[in-house]
């Protein structure tokens, strides 16, 4: 009995372990005025994490029809999300500075 | 005696690369961003600079042709003697037009990211002939000045050995004197020579504002590296904030009334200051920072808040600003 209980908490745990890292958002890094992809290609409904590791502010936008958002402006060290619910090609910026590109590339 | 030569190679070899990577090692007090100029000065593969291209973009620049009224040239806000700036607060364009924003100098736009003070032109090319055909500003039709140009012997010629085959034409004209502007650069100023260790090469007051500069007064923010600027654009939160900058060409919050951020090198030699020239010196710049700009909810910049800098430390970053002018700035010959 006792066994049978301890591999059914150890089956959940795999279980709750692997939905979890199926999950994990994706994340792009903002470093010298660049984006530290320059493209990349994720999943209807996944989310991807914008980190500032620059030690002054970034904005990160997109007016792309497949997403438009607008992060805001924020400083070193904080993280934006943004989860893209429409397949599509998004052109992602920095408003603040013209030199920061990406794409992303939404699949169904 | 051929190991010899290859040693001395080597040690010569050795202390330049030594001498120039460890440029900014060699000043202690140094802390942030890249004060090294690059070594070669950008240009677009479709457009490599060489003599021709230079000679005929130089013509272009200073010749009045290239204006509707023929009273005016690229060099009429420009200007060499005035920091290739016009050393007034806003342009006067056609027929004497008070614009309103300040001609920004030419200096150093070969390395810009992008051009114009709201960024609507991505190259020198793209701008140089912008200007030109702009109602208010050189109010040229294109096709005129073709023609003119044609009709002159020596630019069918200059435009031959420039671009052959290419013939005059709007893309050739633009070429040329973006050719022209990619040689007008900054050259050594006194920081560079105390970048690289010359530790007397500016005074102890300019020192101190370059610590400033990169500290209290966060001026780094925006005028970083070498050439002093970030290739960014903000809204620094001048009295008069009626001209939507590059929100009219980006629509996002963050860009209302944001201009792209100016070099500071030669800054001596382009007052007025700030995009609409409201600033007469750089005394009264500082005064602008330290205040923290004004915010009439129109955008201002995260960056700009109270700096709490004294009137001495207010002295000591335009001592240090003033260190960014070249001993010999560029001239036309």
């Amino acid at each position: 009995m006792k066994k049978s209980f301890v591999r059914l908490l150890i089956s959940l745990f795999i279980v709750v372990f692997a939905a979890a890292a199926m999950a994990a958002n994706q994340a792009v890094g903002q470093k010298n005025k660049q984006f530290t992809v320059s493209s990349m290609k994720i999943k209807v409904g996944e989310t991807v994490d914008f980190r500032n590791d620059d030690p002054f502010f970034h904005n990160v936008f997109s007016l792309s029809l497949a997403s438009t958002f607008d992060l805001g402006s924020y400083p070193a060290g904080e993280s934006k999300s943004v989860t893209f619910d429409k397949p599509g090609t998004v052109e992602v910026m920095c408003a603040i500075h013209p030199t920061m590109f990406m794409t992303i590339e939404v699949v169904e | 005696m051929k190991i010899l030569r290859i040693s001395m190679s080597l040690l010569v070899s050795g202390l330049l690369f030594s001498t120039y990577g460890s440029a900014q090692a060699a000043n202690n007090n140094l802390k942030h961003g890249n004060y090294l100029r690059p070594a070669e000065v950008p240009y677009p593969a479709y457009n490599k600079p060489n003599a021709a291209r230079i000679e005929l973009g130089k013509k272009l620049f200073f010749d009045t042709r290239l204006s509707g009224s023929n009273n005016m040239s690229c060099a009429s806000c420009h200007n060499p003697a005035k920091g290739w700036s016009d050393g007034l607060p806003t342009a006067i364009g056609n027929g004497g037009k008070v614009l309103g924003r300040a001609s920004p100098t030419v200096l150093n736009t070969a390395y810009n990211a992008v051009q114009m003070w709201d960024g609507r032109a991505r190259t020198l090319e793209d701008q140089a002939t912008g200007p030109i055909v702009s109602k208010d500003e050189m109010n040229q039709d294109m096709g005129k000045l073709i023609k003119e140009l044609k009709a002159v012997k020596q630019y069918v010629k200059m435009f031959e050995k420039a671009y052959p085959g290419e013939g005059i034409s709007k893309p050739t004209i633009a070429k040329a004197i973006a050719s022209y502007e990619r040689t007008i650069v900054s050259q050594t100023s006194p920081f560079d020579k105390w970048v690289k260790g010359n530790k007397k090469a500016i005074s102890a007051s300019a020192q101190r504002g370059f610590k400033l500069f990169e500290g209290k007064a966060n001026c780094i923010a925006c005028h970083m590296d070498w050439n002093f600027a970030d290739d960014g654009f903000h809204n620094i939160g001048l009295a008069k904030q009626d001209d939507s900058g590059r929100f009219a060409h980006i629509p996002v919050k963050v860009l209302r009334g944001a201009f792209k951020t100016p070099t500071l090198r030669n800054i001596t030699l382009t007052a007025p200051y700030f995009h609409d020239g409201s600033a007469s010196t750089l005394m009264e710049v500082m005064k602008h920072y330290n205040k923290g700009g004004v915010d009439l909810g129109k955008g201002l910049d995260p960056n700009m808040k109270p700096l709490h800098l004294s009137k001495k430390e207010m002295q000591d970053v335009v001592e240090f600003m003033k260190t960014l002018t070249d001993i010999k700035p560029v001239v036309v010959k």
